[in-house]
């Protein structure tokens, strides 16, 4: 029991890390692809090419002023950075990054907790999120907060339901909730959801970008109408940890759509950690490739392209999945 | 359920208002209910101050008006100061002037584009205009050393004659631009939520537009042909072979389409003036009115007290009134000089098209969303320095 806790909790500080390691130098990967898209050269001064980038960012909000607006509804104004911020750590903990390794004579699996429910888990934890953007946009008491909260909030719940729907078809092929197995199923390229259930992975990708609030779906934070949507109030490491979450966020929804379409960890001659991380960064890489290339929806056409394209879609193609299974 | 609009008050500073325009909006969930633009936060008194000023003095502060349009400032402040004077302007000044207020123009859409692409969210096209725009800038600083506030043209003619790398710069201009225009095209006009958030977005009639006075692309692209260009010609444009783009369309789309194809039209002018640039003097020769060259100070007595006497005197228009309009990249700009004989303008007035334009927005944009307000505020193009003046 003792080795259980002891192997769980240095696999979960591990994870944690690498996790918040790999959300800031996603912003600099970010900066430094949008900057090669827009013939910039981005950021370079810091370190060697400007890798030490995200450190300078992360100490120049560490000594910012610590602002908290007089009307603001203190606690839930204090609460909603770690209500954004917590959720979208926590479904990292279900995702299998590799197989099996051998260390100390001990089989040690490369997965934090592998449990049934994983997918279902990980749906209820970016559900989750919205209760921080919510309370960010109400708190602080400010009309373009509240515009920015209740804009996201109507569109993450729209799109939650699209993306949850655009998972069923896998659950429904693999009969399981479970990541590990799901991952162990497809050995194959031919065995990738993605050939399986192309529609499926097309209507995730669309919900992932609407789910993580990014380009071309990030009117919530819309800065050319609502400055910095539900965020515009907050300084210092408190809009830090939005940042922090929204990339967390992103690099969920990579590493699930690798878990759940690409085969996870699987695939020939390399590693399976690095097979894992390359998908992943194939999806982050990709998002930023749209941020550089698309306008902006508005929010009626938002809503409306959500619930009368993209959950029709989904419910046929859970039919479609479903007679298949059936026949 | 009783509800309640809720104001919101958008600006003076405000990413998306393109300096310090103040709208206060009266909003129903995210639906505009009332509109109302404020303007004075960049009030410079450029009008008052010329009052006070030689007549050639206050052509540099026209350039701060549109600053994103300066030749085309100098060029009406010129015209309207000669038309006073009825000084004969040599052809190849003439010339040069349209061929730079034509590039000119092109600065101007570039920056229009750019910005009004990042307020829909298209994060990329402000660079690329941008990026292009430096082409248009190495040309001002050839001819006048400056990048912005130019102030190349003088009443009588130009600062100097032309630099010898001017062919070379103008035709880099003429080649990329035409080449960028395409890509633009690509990565814009068919794509599919750039047609969303613009195409019905901003309606205005073209009743409405007469009524409110609008001008420029704004007028054009609610359907009505006017252009100051065609309709009463100044600088010689009437030699030059180009086309006024309209478009039917009267929304946010329909301006983009007219900007878009205003800039084709543009380089073809440029092309055209180019080409022809006939062989001359730079300055027309009017004694009192118009600096003497160097050379001829070195040599010339008379020159030389002409020099001196313009310098620290000016020149006297004659008792009277007079009011001269060019077709701006932004509409109808409109210099009025009231002259009591002095050498001093006893009124300068200036007819801004920002400033009318922008009395427009409430019609465009009032029962529409709070993301409209934006793309039309965009659409509109105008400048702050022109607007408050």
């Amino acid at each position: 029991m003792l080795e259980f806790a002891v192997i769980t909790g240095v696999k979960a500080f591990m994870v944690l890390n690498v996790l918040l390691l790999t959300c800031a130098w996603t912003t600099y990967l970010e900066r430094r692809f949008l900057a090669r898209m827009q013939s910039r050269i981005g950021p370079n001064t810091a370190g060697y090419r400007g890798l030490l980038t995200p450190i300078a960012d992360l100490i120049k909000l560490l000594f910012k002023e610590d602002f908290i607006p007089a009307a603001a509804h203190k606690p839930l104004y204090l609460l909603a950075p770690l209500m954004a911020f917590i959720p979208a750590m926590l479904p990292l903990a279900v995702i299998p990054f590799g197989s099996t390794i051998n260390l100390f004579g001990r089989e040690i699996n490369l997965v934090v907790s592998d449990f049934n429910l994983g997918l279902l888990f990980i749906l209820a934890m970016t559900s989750l999120g919205i209760y921080g953007i919510i309370m960010a946009g109400w708190s602080p008491n400010s009309k373009f907060s509240l515009l920015g909260g209740l804009r996201s909030s109507a569109q993450m719940i729209s799109y939650e339901i699209g993306l949850g729907m655009s998972l069923i078809g896998v659950i429904m092929l693999a009969g399981t909730l479970n990541l590990v197995e799901l991952v162990e199923q497809q050995s194959s390229i031919l065995d990738w959801y993605i050939v399986k259930q192309p529609v499926g992975f097309v209507l995730y990708l669309i919900c992932a970008f609407a789910e993580t609030n990014r380009s071309p779906f990030d009117l919530p934070e819309a800065e050319s109408e609502l400055v910095g949507g539900y965020h515009t109030e907050y300084s210092s490491m408190r809009f830090g940890l939005f940042f922090v979450g929204e990339y967390a966020n992103m690099v969920t929804v990579s590493a699930v759509a690798t878990t759940v379409f690409l085969g996870g960890w699987q695939g020939p001659f390399l590693p399976p950690v690095l097979w894992f991380v390359i998908k992943c960064f194939a999806f982050l890489f990709f998002y930023i490739w749209v941020r550089g290339s698309l306008p902006r929806f508005r929010y009626d056409q938002l809503m409306k392209f959500g619930w009368f394209v993209l959950i029709p879609i989904a419910l046929a193609n859970i039919l479609i999945t479903a007679l298949f299974v059936l026949l | 359920m009783q509800t309640k609009t809720m104001t919101i008050n958008m600006g003076p500073q405000h990413p998306a208002t393109h300096g310090v325009l103040r709208v206060i909006l009266e909003i129903d969930g995210e639906t505009v209910v009332r509109c109302q633009p404020e303007v004075g936060y960049l009030h410079t008194g450029i009008e008052k101050t010329a009052e006070s000023k030689l007549y050639y003095k206050a052509l540099p502060m026209t350039d701060r008006m549109d600053y994103l349009a300066p030749m085309s400032n100098n060029l009406g402040y010129c015209l309207g100061v000669e038309k006073f004077l009825g000084v004969e302007i040599p052809e190849k000044a003439q010339w040069v002037r349209v061929l730079l207020a034509e590039v000119t123009r092109i600065n101007s859409h570039l920056v229009w584009l750019g910005t009004h692409a990042l307020d829909i969210g298209a994060l990329s096209m402000v660079l690329y205009a941008f990026r292009e725009r430096e082409d248009v800038l190495s040309i001002y600083e050839a001819v006048s050393g400056q990048r912005m506030m130019s102030t190349y043209f003088r009443i009588g003619g130009l600062a100097e004659d032309l630099p010898e790398n001017f062919d070379h710069l103008v035709r880099t201009l003429l080649k990329n631009i035409s080449v960028r225009l395409q890509e633009y095209e690509n990565i814009l006009t068919n794509n599919r939520i750039w047609r969303n958030r613009t195409i019905g977005v901003g309606k205005l009639s073209a009743e409405d537009a007469i009524d409110a006075g609008v001008t420029g692309p704004l007028l054009r692209a609610s359907g009505v042909n006017y252009d100051l260009r065609k309709a009463r010609p100044y600088s010689s444009y009437e030699k030059f072979d180009f086309v006024v783009p309209t478009s039917n369309r009267c929304d946010c789309f329909g301006r983009y389409e007219v900007r878009m194809e205003e800039m084709r039209q543009s380089l073809r002018i440029i092309q055209q003036a180019l080409d022809g640039i006939p062989p001359g003097r730079f300055r027309a020769r009017a004694p009192g009115i118009v600096l003497p060259t160097k050379e001829e100070t070195l040599y010339s007595m008379e020159a030389l007290i002409y020099h001196f006497k313009l310098t620290t005197e000016g020149f006297s228009p004659p008792v009277g009134e007079v009011y001269q309009t060019i077709e701006s990249p932004k509409g109808e700009l409109g210099f009025y000089f009231v002259s009591d004989g002095t050498p001093k303008p006893y009124r300068m007035r200036v007819r801004p098209p920002s400033f009318v334009n922008i009395a427009a927005l409430p019609k465009l944009v009032v029962g529409g969303l709070l993301a409209d307000v934006i793309a039309c505020i965009g659409s509109i193009d105008i400048v702050l320095g022109e607007v408050d003046r």
